[in-house]
C-alpha cells in the first residue's frame, strides 16, 4: 500500500514538474494589449522628450547597446549588445568602437550597416543635411567629435575627451538607430526600424498597432504576434478597462498609489509593482530678480521644506528624499544618508530648520509684520499643481504668502525662458541614471534645459572632472560632492523623487519595470502571454 | 416660401463667413502655437529652431494671408495638413465624422423617442404620482453631468458584467456594435431627453387648456385622439426648436462622452487638436460643426414652415 502511495506521489510530482516547466516555457502568439495615457506628438523617438513615445515605439527599434531588459536597475554593468556584437574602448578612452551584426535588416528589407549608425548620430549632432524638427538630446553627444565607419560593420565614436558615460547614454531607450534611407518626416509618421516589431499604424488619439517582425535577427523572437496600444487619456476609463480585462497591462509607471489600491481591490489577481521612476519634483527659482536674488531668501526657502509631508500627502509615503541624483537603493549615484542630512533643509528636525529659515528671512527684511508676497508658477497639470499647493502652504511658515499661478502648458517654457516668474514648481525626468545626463542638461551654464540659468564655473569644472573619471568609486565621490553643492547653492531645490505603479495580468510574462528610469525598458521582444 | 428659403440660405452664408473669421482670430489670440507645444514636449526652447519651424508651417506669415490661404484652400476642398500627424487634415477628419454622427443621431433619437412620449404622459396625468415620478427623473437628467453618468455606467458594467462598452472599431457581433454606440448615446442623450420631456410637458399643458381641445372633447373625440392628434401636433413646435438647439449643444456633451467611453469621434479629436494648437484641424472641424449647426437650424426652420402654415404665409 505504501509503495502504491509512493508511486502516486512520484507520478504527481513528475506531472507537477512537467506542468511548471510547460508554464515556464514561452508560448508564442497573442496580441499584447496596453492602454496608452495620451496621443504622442509623433512616432520619432529622437524628436520627443516624453516616455509616451518610448513605450509604444521602442519595440520597433534597436540600439547599438541596450540596458538588460530584465534587470530593473540600469547600470553600466547591465549593458548588453544589440545591433553591436561587441564594443571596445581605445587605450586613451577617447574612441569607442562597435563591431556590428551582419544579419540585421530594416523592416523594409534593406540591410543595416555602419552607415546607418553614422547617419543617426550625425543627425543628432546636427551635422547632417537632414534635420530633425526638434533635437532635445543634442547635448548628450557634446563630447563626440565624430562618428566614423570602417567598412559596413564597424562604427567608432571619436570623443573630444574621455567620457565613460557615453555607453550608458547609448543604451537608453532614447538612442535607437535610424535608417539612413528614411527621412525624419517619414520617421515621425511611419517609422522603420530593425526591432522585434514592425509599425502598422498610428491613429492619433485612437491607437498604435505593431506587428511581429518575422525577420528579426534574434531567432525565435519576438513571441508576441503584435502589440496594440489603445489611447485612453481618461484615467478612470483606462483603469476600468484594465480591471475588466480589455487590457493586459496598464500604461507603465502611470498608476498612482491610491489607484493601485483600487486596482488590487477590484482585480486581486493583478500583478502590481511600485518603482521609483527617476523623476524629481523640484523648485525653480528666478535668482536674477528680487527677492530670490538674495541667497539668504533662497536658503530660507530650502530650509522651509518638509519633504516627508509632500510624500505622505501625495503618495501615501511611497516616495524618496534625495538630491539631484535618484535616491538609493535604486539610484546608483545617490549621496549617503549622513551626507544628505548635512545639507540645509534635509535635517530631520523640520521646526529647527524653519526657525533658522525665519532668521534668514528676518535678516533679509521680512518678518511676522512684513510678509513676502510672491506667485508660485506651475503648469496646469495635476502632478505639478498638487505639490505647488503644498509648497505654498509650507512657505507660509517663513513669512512668504504665495499665490498659485497656473500656466497653460503652451506658455510654460516661453514664460520660464522670459524669466517671467519668481518661483516655479517643476518636474525633471532623467532618461538615464547617469550624472552626465543630469548635470549637463539641468545645471551646466548655457544648457537649454537649465531653465534657471544657474551657472557656477567651479561646479562646472567638477562636472567635467567626474565625466572623465574612469574609476567608478572616485567618480561616485565626485558626484556626491557636486550634488551636495548644488543643493547647498539652492540651484534647483529637489523636493522629492516619486514612485509610481504598473499593473499587469498574471498571464503576462517577462515584463520588467525599470527602477531608475522610465525610458529604457520597453523592447518587449521576449514578453509572452501564458494564455 | 421661395423668398423665405433664399433669405435663410443667404443668412446661412453670412453666418458661416462670420464664424470662419471668429474661429481664425480666436485661435491666434489664444497664447501659444503648435511650435510652443512641440518645444514644450521636448523640454526646451531654442529660438532659432522655433523660428525655423514657424516659417516652415506658415505661422510667421501675416494673419490675413494665413486666413486667405485657409479659406482659398477650403473652397477648393484642400483642408491643409495636420501639424501634428503631418497627414492631410481631410484624411484625419473624415473617418471620425461617421462615428460622431452615429453617436449624435442615436442620442437625438433617444432624446426624442423617450422625451416626447414621457412629456405627453406627464402632462396628461398632471399632478398624479406618475407625473411627479417623471418630473423627478427629468430633473435628475438635467442635473447629472453626462461624464459622471458615463463613468457610473462604466463602473456598473465592470462590476456587474465584468466588461465595459468602450469603443471597438471592429465589433464582432451586431449586439456589440449597438452597445458601443447605444450606451454612450444614452449617457449623452439623457440630458436632452429630460429637457425634451419638460418642454413637451409644459407645451402640452398649455395646449390642453385651449378652447379647440375642449371642442374636440365635446365632439366626442377619444382621449388618445385629443392628446396625440389635436394637442401634440401643436405642442410639438417648441419641442422641435429645442431638439434643434440640443443638436448643437450635443457636441459639447459628446466631448466628455467620447472621452469617457474612449470613442474616437470628432468631438474628442477637436479637444486634442486644440491642446496641440493644430490649427488646420481645429479650424476645419469647428467650421464643419458650424455648418452642421447652421444646416440643422435651417432644417428646423423649414420644418416650422411646413408644420405651421402661419410662418410661410406670414412671410
Amino acid at each position: 500500500m505504501r509503495s502504491v502511495q509512493a508511486l502516486a506521489v512520484a507520478v504527481l510530482s513528475v506531472l507537477a514538474i512537467s506542468d511548471v516547466s510547460r508554464a515556464a516555457e514561452p508560448k508564442p502568439g497573442g496580441i499584447f494589449r496596453i492602454y496608452h495615457r495620451d496621443s504622442p506628438g509623433s512616432a520619432s523617438i529622437h524628436e520627443g522628450a516624453t516616455y509616451s513615445l518610448n513605450v509604444p515605439f521602442m519595440p520597433i527599434f534597436n540600439n547599438l547597446v541596450i540596458f538588460d531588459q530584465h534587470i530593473a536597475q540600469n547600470s553600466a554593468s547591465t549593458i548588453r549588445p544589440e545591433l553591436a556584437e561587441s564594443w571596445a574602448w581605445s587605450g586613451d578612452n577617447k574612441t569607442l568602437t562597435f563591431k556590428l551584426r551582419k544579419d540585421v535588416k530594416w523592416h523594409d528589407g534593406k540591410p543595416f550597416t555602419a552607415a546607418d549608425v553614422k547617419c543617426t548620430f550625425d543627425m543628432l549632432m546636427g551635422k547632417s543635411q537632414q534635420k530633425f524638427r526638434q533635437n532635445p538630446r543634442k547635448s548628450w553627444y557634446e563630447q563626440v567629435d565624430e562618428v566614423t565607419t570602417n567598412g559596413d560593420y564597424e562604427a567608432s565614436f571619436k570623443l573630444k575627451r574621455p567620457q565613460p558615460a557615453l555607453l550608458s547614454l547609448l543604451a537608453s531607450g532614447y538612442s535607437p538607430i535610424y535608417p539612413c534611407h528614411v527621412s525624419p518626416a517619414e520617421m515621425r509618421t511611419k517609422p522603420i526600424g530593425t526591432g522585434p516589431f514592425k509599425f502598422v499604424e498610428f491613429k492619433a488619439n485612437e491607437s498604435i498597432k505593431l506587428t511581429k517582425n518575422p525577420d528579426y535577427f534574434k531567432k525565435g523572437l519576438p513571441y508576441l504576434d503584435g502589440i496594440e496600444f489603445t489611447i485612453i487619456p481618461n484615467r478612470s476609463t483606462a483603469i476600468l478597462g484594465f480591471v475588466s480585462g480589455k487590457f493586459d497591462m496598464t500604461f507603465p509607471t502611470e498608476v498612482s498609489i491610491p489607484l493601485l489600491k483600487d486596482v488590487k481591490s477590484q482585480d486581486p489577481t493583478a500583478i502590481c509593482v511600485v518603482e521609483p521612476n527617476n523623476v524629481s519634483t523640484n523648485i525653480i527659482i528666478n535668482s536674477t530678480a528680487p527677492p530670490f536674488d538674495n541667497l539668504d531668501v533662497r536658503r530660507a526657502l530650502a530650509l522651509a521644506l518638509d519633504r516627508k509631508a509632500f510624500i505622505q500627502i501625495m503618495f501615501e509615503g511611497q516616495g524618496d528624499i534625495g538630491g539631484t541624483m535618484e535616491p538609493a537603493p535604486d539610484g546608483l549615484w545617490a549621496m549617503p544618508k549622513d551626507m544628505l542630512e548635512q545639507i540645509p533643509g534635509y535635517g530631520p528636525d523640520i521646526e529647527k530648520n524653519r526657525e533658522e529659515a525665519r532668521k534668514l528671512m528676518q535678516k533679509a527684511g521680512y518678518g511676522p509684520d512684513k510678509h513676502l508676497h510672491i506667485k508660485v508658477s506651475t503648469r496646469n497639470i495635476a502632478v505639478y499643481r498638487d505639490p505647488a499647493i503644498i509648497l505654498i502652504d509650507q512657505i507660509k511658515s517663513i513669512y512668504i504668502d504665495a499665490e498659485l499661478d497656473v500656466v497653460d502648458t503652451a506658455q510654460w517654457f516661453p514664460k520660464i525662458a522670459r524669466k517671467d516668474y519668481s518661483l516655479g514648481l517643476n518636474l525633471t525626468g532623467n532618461a538615464v541614471d547617469e550624472p552626465d545626463q543630469s548635470f549637463y542638461e539641468n545645471y551646466a551654464c548655457g544648457s537649454e534645459r537649465n531653465y534657471t540659468n544657474y551657472c557656477n564655473k567651479d561646479i562646472e569644472k567638477l562636472f567635467d572632472q567626474q565625466s572623465e573619471e574612469t574609476n567608478l568609486d572616485k567618480r561616485k565621490k565626485l558626484v556626491w560632492e557636486i550634488d551636495k553643492k548644488l543643493q547647498e547653492d539652492v540651484a534647483r531645490p529637489i523636493i522629492f523623487h516619486a514612485r509610481t505603479g504598473t499593473c499587469w495580468k498574471p498571464y503576462v510574462k517577462n515584463v520588467t519595470i525599470m527602477s531608475n528610469s522610465s525610458y529604457n525598458g520597453y523592447r518587449y521582444e521576449d514578453v509572452w502571454l501564458d494564455k | 416660401m421661395f423668398a423665405y428659403i433664399v433669405r435663410r440660405l443667404f443668412l446661412m452664408l453670412v453666418t458661416l463667413f462670420g464664424i470662419s473669421v471668429i474661429i481664425f482670430v480666436l485661435l491666434r489670440v489664444v497664447p501659444g502655437n503648435i511650435v510652443d507645444i512641440l518645444f514644450d514636449a521636448a523640454g526646451f526652447v531654442d529660438p532659432a529652431d522655433k523660428a525655423n519651424l514657424e516659417r516652415e508651417l506658415g505661422l510667421s506669415q501675416p494673419i490675413v494671408i494665413q486666413y486667405l490661404h485657409w479659406i482659398g484652400g477650403l473652397l477648393h476642398g484642400d483642408l491643409g495638413y495636420s501639424y501634428v500627424s503631418e497627414k492631410p487634415a481631410l484624411e484625419e477628419i473624415l473617418p471620425r465624422i461617421p462615428i460622431t454622427a452615429r453617436l449624435a443621431g442615436l442620442a437625438l433619437l433617444f432624446s426624442a423617442s423617450i422625451g416626447i412620449p414621457l412629456g405627453v404622459i406627464s402632462a396628461v396625468h398632471q399632478g398624479s404620482k406618475l407625473d411627479y415620478a417623471l418630473r423627478v427623473v427629468s430633473l435628475s437628467g438635467l442635473s447629472l453631468p453626462s461624464f459622471w453618468l458615463g463613468l457610473l455606467i462604466l463602473m456598473a458594467s465592470v462590476s456587474l458584467f465584468s466588461t465595459m462598452p468602450i469603443f471597438n472599431p471592429n465589433p464582432k457581433t451586431w449586439l456589440e456594435a449597438l452597445t458601443i454606440y447605444a450606451v454612450p448615446a444614452m449617457a449623452v442623450g439623457f440630458r436632452s431627453a429630460a429637457l425634451t420631456m419638460r418642454i413637451t410637458r409644459s407645451s402640452m399643458l398649455e395646449i390642453l387648456r385651449q378652447d379647440y381641445i375642449r371642442t374636440a372633447r365635446a365632439k366626442g373625440a377619444s382621449e388618445a385622439s385629443v392628446n396625440y392628434r389635436h394637442a401634440l401636433k401643436n405642442a410639438v413646435l417648441p419641442v422641435i426648436t429645442v431638439i434643434g438647439i440640443e443638436a448643437a449643444f450635443l457636441i459639447g456633451g459628446l466631448i466628455v462622452t467620447e472621452t469617457v467611453f474612449n470613442i474616437p469621434g470628432i468631438a474628442r479629436f477637436l479637444v486634442e487638436a486644440l491642446r496641440w494648437r493644430d490649427y488646420p484641424i481645429v479650424q476645419n472641424l469647428v467650421m464643419f460643426i458650424a455648418v452642421v449647426v447652421v444646416v440643422v437650424n435651417f432644417i428646423v426652420d423649414m420644418l416650422y414652415a411646413a408644420i405651421d402654415p402661419r410662418i410661410r404665409f406670414g412671410d
